[in-house]
């Protein structure tokens, strides 16, 4: 078959306007999801089906000494067990924290870590065997906290990092930061904390897997990432990746608590090839809480140089994150607080300093904003004070400042489009900000803030030349277009975007096309559901997978109906020409003479975002195809004498490019909005030390649904919600992402909001009614009207990488970098960009936007 | 464990059938596992976030907390027996429509939820509907579109023209005066 090439050249000016892109359609699993059909991971079931229990650590930091399963083995029903010897290979999503075992083999590093497993045929025998087998524990020091984790002397959770129990500190610098705190006429300081909180995706994580033959194995699971956990799993079970499928089911809600390999997910494949049986293992909700990978708990401390007329001159910002027990993602969540400071506001001079700790909790890792909400959240707020002392409305210090469209930051971070402006009008317009910001009564007030998201991490998670996305389509007689892509629904509406890509191209309805994804057999990788990146990476994949279908139907179709291929229109299921309609062929009949003419139809399509221009060490992570940018007004009423408060109303914009699909792209910013409050007003995932006669354990506080508070129906006020489209060249049909930057603006603006009602600021988020009572307590007093942490721990940061900005004549390289071994390994955060232009040369055929 | 079983006959969405399962199973349990109706959810199993829910005798009632042994006689509807022949439901239709089911987890629960409140009071207010559904927990849609999928259910039921407002499906206009 002729390759076609890259169908992007053909005139789209023919084009009927959009029947699917950008128009309100019904998902297409929306029947299934409302008539319950939709096959979650705990909703299959096969013939001899055992069940699975992990034996978790009752010690947040321990030796393991001895296991017996001798009494678990008396349990009826029992089929066995495992240990972690079993499975003696390290894996961790990042291959420069590859930390985890399967099941713990020398240590336990959190209350919950998992040390055995065992199998029985109903789960109450599972359940009961795991509570009779015994391990003997030698403790340690239990490392609770930022604190405690610089502290020199005390036991260490892992032999690597950055010293102590430090995991990682990162440390760079963009310009001469010093001159710009010289032009400064207001200097700036502020330290905030931002609490860990975790994911509460309504599924509960389950995993099926059926043993094939000795040597093959089928993992379907609960995950955002499908193509990670199969190679994991390749790399535990010493496995050729050939042997191992996994299926990513739909996923009750992910939100990143699904993107991390789990344990449990490992275990379940050894146990059903152990057993040669089907094996599932669903975690109960409060294992869910301990499993965690949410988000960091963050201090930060900001300082920022602001000349008369609010324009910034330099920023330092620090940040000091919990990562719990294990690497994660911890490495980029830690380059993540700090890389998209300079994305939202021209910043002309940045510096950088990120330190993660290792302790004795859950793993904290990606939850929806990964990184990024913490110093959002720190830098709004500290914007709103520049505002209040500079005398500028904090409006208009957001809209002096906004970064300039298509230019690259002080970090070397290319920017795209920028729509914030109209963001900031819209929500300054319909919140009635020019009318009432600082007017309302005392107890009523308005808070404003704004943020800014990737469009898909420019790089993936591990060093490879290879797409982040694909897409595979198979078309035949019967006209029905079969679409393969690795990509996982988490509810977020991805197998929406790719039909609709799809049947927008070749001009035919959703119904005519068959899905089939997350399989690693059977549909073409895609990395997963995570920074969002899936409407943009799946979108120009499946587009360029369907205009490769269409060159080959027009071909066939213009030599059968002697029309000039370029005057060719695929819609209404027909193909047709343009300068006489009725001349045509039905899409069937088209792709029938398509088929005659070709042979069995086939096509692929593939992306890999553009190259960045950063060089030096760490500037792997931050760089996207675009970013997306929203800003939003909180009304709160305060109750000055409880300290009660309620947010009565929040107006969102956000900055979409363009909607592939208008109704999919406002659930997820209300579903974010409501995310972001839950942050800001109540949510923690924190933990408490148990009385002496009880372990002392260091153990969650709430690890439940009652306990753990979310909002409810009773705390969500109405959302006004503008979407802003500004097609963004990058974007397939111009479309940004959605799914996590409108949480960002979300609690800054309620703290901005709290600040306009009573006067008191609260420099943490969730933000509690004492908080605010003890604030005003302060402020009646006499004494600063603030509730937050004072001070931000001394750290050593070791040698700064100093790199010039782009205005300084830089090149995107440090300095300080002189031949040093470049980093291939973890290219998401580490790794240097230097080899993406041989990447990019090896590429023929994918998407490659410039 | 020396397990008790029982053996009842349950009727589920109008169909009766004889069951037999561990008497200290769950209805939840019970519908998932030994009736293969996996329609229902659960979230915690501990009554926490009203995932579970289904209609005992037209009453919402939290599966994961009443035995199937205590069945016996009861009607019980599921999600499974929602739509009318191969259409779907009014508030199937509405909650499709607005992507109000978004990863579609806790919709069975809400569904059913909310069809004992139209039962009960075919015209509910938005506090009316909030307040049946507050015992369910969503994670996904911040709740709203799921308000407006009852309301618009509502009006189909009551044999009313249903047009999703524009907003809701577009986003809300802003007003033109913002800038500086
Ligand atoms: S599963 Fe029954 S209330 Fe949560
Ligand atoms: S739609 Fe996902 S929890 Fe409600």
């Amino acid at each position: 078959m002729a390759e076609p090439s890259d169908g992007k050249q053909r005139d789209e000016s023919l084009d009927l306007p959009g029947r699917h892109i950008g128009q309100p359609f019904r998902r297409v699993d929306g029947r299934a999801k409302v008539t319950g059909t939709t096959r979650f991971a705990d909703d299959l079931h096969f013939p001899r089906l055992c069940h699975l229990k992990l034996v978790r650590s009752t010690l947040p930091h321990a030796r393991i000494k001895a296991i017996d399963f001798s009494s678990a083995a008396d349990v009826p029903g029992y089929l066995g067990s495992l240990t972690g010897r079993q499975m003696p290979h390290p894996f961790g999503i990042l291959p420069v924290s590859e930390d985890e075992h399967a099941l713990c083999i020398e240590k336990v590093r959190y209350v919950g870590d998992p040390v055995a497993a065992v199998a029985a045929t109903s789960e109450e025998a599972a359940y009961e065997a795991a509570l009779r087998v015994e391990v003997e524990y030698e403790p340690l020091d239990t490392i609770d906290g930022i604190d405690t984790a610089l502290a020199a002397d005390l036991d260490r959770i892992h032999d690597y990092g950055d010293g102590n129990n430090i995991h990682k500190k990162v440390s760079m610098r963009f310009g001469d930061l010093e001159a710009g705190f010289a032009e400064a006429d207001l200097e700036l300081e502020d330290t905030l904390f931002y609490e860990g909180n975790t994911h509460l995706a309504m599924e509960q994580h389950a995993t099926v897997a059926v043993a094939e033959d000795e040597d093959r194995v089928t993992v379907y699971s609960s995950t955002q990432t499908p193509h990670y956990v199969h190679r994991a799993l390749a790399k535990v079970l010493e496995l050729p990746p050939s042997r191992i499928r996994v299926i990513a089911c739909s996923n009750g809600g992910g939100f990143g608590g699904k993107s991390d390999v789990f344990n449990h997910e490992i275990v379940a494949a050894k146990m059903a090839l152990e057993l040669g049986r089907p094996v599932r293992i669903t975690l109960n909700r409060e294992e869910i809480f301990y499993c965690h990978r949410g988000r960091h708990p963050t201090l930060m401390h900001l300082r920022t140089g602001f000349k008369k007329d609010g324009s910034m001159t330099a920023q330092h910002l620090r940040t000091a994150l919990d990562g719990g027990a294990y690497g994660s993602y911890g490495v980029a969540s830690t380059y993540y607080t700090g890389a998209l400071q300079t994305v939202t506001y021209d910043l002309p001079r940045y510096r950088f300093d990120g330190v993660r700790c290792f302790t004795n909790k859950p793993p904290c890792g990606p939850k929806r904003g990964h990184g990024t909400p913490q110093p959002r959240f720190g830098f709004e707020v500290h914007l709103d004070k520049a505002a209040e002392k500079l005398g500028i409305d904090p409006a208009d210090l957001r809209l002096r400042n906004l970064a300039e469209p298509g230019s690259v930051t002080a970090n070397w971070l290319q920017l795209g489009t920028i729509g914030l402006r109209r963001c900031i009008e819209a929500v300054v317009a319909g919140s009635g900000w020019r009318e009432r910001y600082g007017r309302l009564p005392h107890g009523r007030g308005l808070g404003l803030a704004c943020g800014s998201y990737l469009c898909g991490a420019g790089l993936p998670i591990y060093w490879n030349h290879m797409p982040q996305s694909g897409v595979q389509l198979k078309l035949d007689r019967s006209g029905g277009v079969a679409v393969f892509c690795g990509e996982a629904e988490i509810g977020q509406g991805s197998d929406s975007v790719l039909a609709a890509v799809v049947a927008e191209v070749l001009g035919i309805d959703l119904a005519d096309i068959r899905l089939c994804v997350a399989d690693t057999d059977l549909t073409p990788v895609d990395l997963g559901s995570y920074s969002s990146r899936v409407t943009l990476m799946v979108g120009h994949a499946a587009h360029q997978a369907a205009e490769r279908a269409r060159k080959l139907i027009a071909q066939a179709v213009a030599k059968r109906l002697e029309v000039p291929r370029e005057r060719l229109i695929f819609a209404e299921r027909r193909v047709f020409d343009a300068a006489d309609p009725e001349k045509g062929l039905s899409f069937e009949d088209a792709v029938t003479v398509a088929e005659a003419k070709w042979g069995t139809l086939g096509t692929t399509g593939s992306y890999i975002p553009p190259r960045a221009p950063g060089k030096y060490r760490g500037a792997g992570v931050g760089p996207s195809p675009t970013y997306s940018y929203s800003a939003a007004v909180v009304e709160v009423e305060v109750d000055p004498e409880t300290g009660l408060y309620r947010p009565d109303h929040v107006w969102i914009a956000h900055d979409i490019g363009r909607s592939i699909n208008p109704v999919l792209v406002l659930g997820q910013v209300e579903g974010s909005v409501y995310m972001g409050l839950g942050e800001a007003m109540m949510e923690e995932q924190a933990f408490r030390a148990l009385p002496r006669h009880l372990s002392s354990a260091l153990v969650h506080k709430t690890p439940s649904l009652l306990e753990y508070k979310s909002p409810t129906f009773h705390d969500m006020p109405p959302v006004t919600s503008y979407l802003i489209e500004d097609p963004d060249p990058q974007g397939p049909f111009g479309a940004k992402e959605v799914g996590q930057g409108p949480l960002l603006p979300v609690p800054p603006a309620l703290a901005n909001a709290i600040y306009d009602a009573v006067g008191v600021r609260i420099d943490q988020v969730p933000i509690q009614p004492q908080m605010i009572l003890k604030a005003l307590d302060e402020k009646s007093r006499g004494r600063q009207a603030r509730y937050g942490p004072k001070v931000f721990p001394e750290v050593d940061f070791g040698e700064i990488l100093r790199v010039l900005t782009p205005a300084e004549g830089g090149d995107g390289h440090a300095l300080n970098e002189h031949g040093e071994k470049k980093a291939h390994g973890m290219s998401g955060a580490d790794g240097t960009m230097s080899s993406r232009d041989e990447a990019l040369k090896d590429k023929d055929g994918a998407v490659t936007t410039k | 464990m020396a397990e008790r079983t029982t053996t009842l006959e349950l009727l589920i969405n109008g169909e009766s059938r004889v069951v037999a399962f561990p008497t200290h199973h769950t209805l939840l349990e019970v519908l998932r596992e030994e009736c293969g109706l996996t329609g229902t959810k659960h979230g915690c199993e501990l009554g926490e976030c009203g995932t579970c829910a289904v209609l005992v005798d037209g009453q919402p009632v939290l599966s994961c907390l009443v035995l199937a042994a205590q069945m016996s006689g009861r009607e019980i509807e599921t999600v499974e027996g929602l739509q009318e022949g191969n259409r779907l439901h009014p508030l199937q239709q509405t909650f499709a429509d607005l992507n109000a089911a978004q990863c579609g987890y806790c919709t069975p629960g809400i569904l059913m939820t909310a069809k004992a409140l139209l039962a009960d009071n075919a015209h509910p207010t938005r506090d009316d509907i909030r307040e049946a559904l507050s015992g369910t927990l969503c994670r996904c849609t911040g709740y709203h579109k799921i308000l407006q999928a009852v309301e618009g259910a509502a009006q189909l039921a009551a044999g009313e023209e249903w047009t999703p407002a524009a907003d809701s499906l577009h986003g809300a206009t802003p007003p033109d005066r913002g800038s500086e």
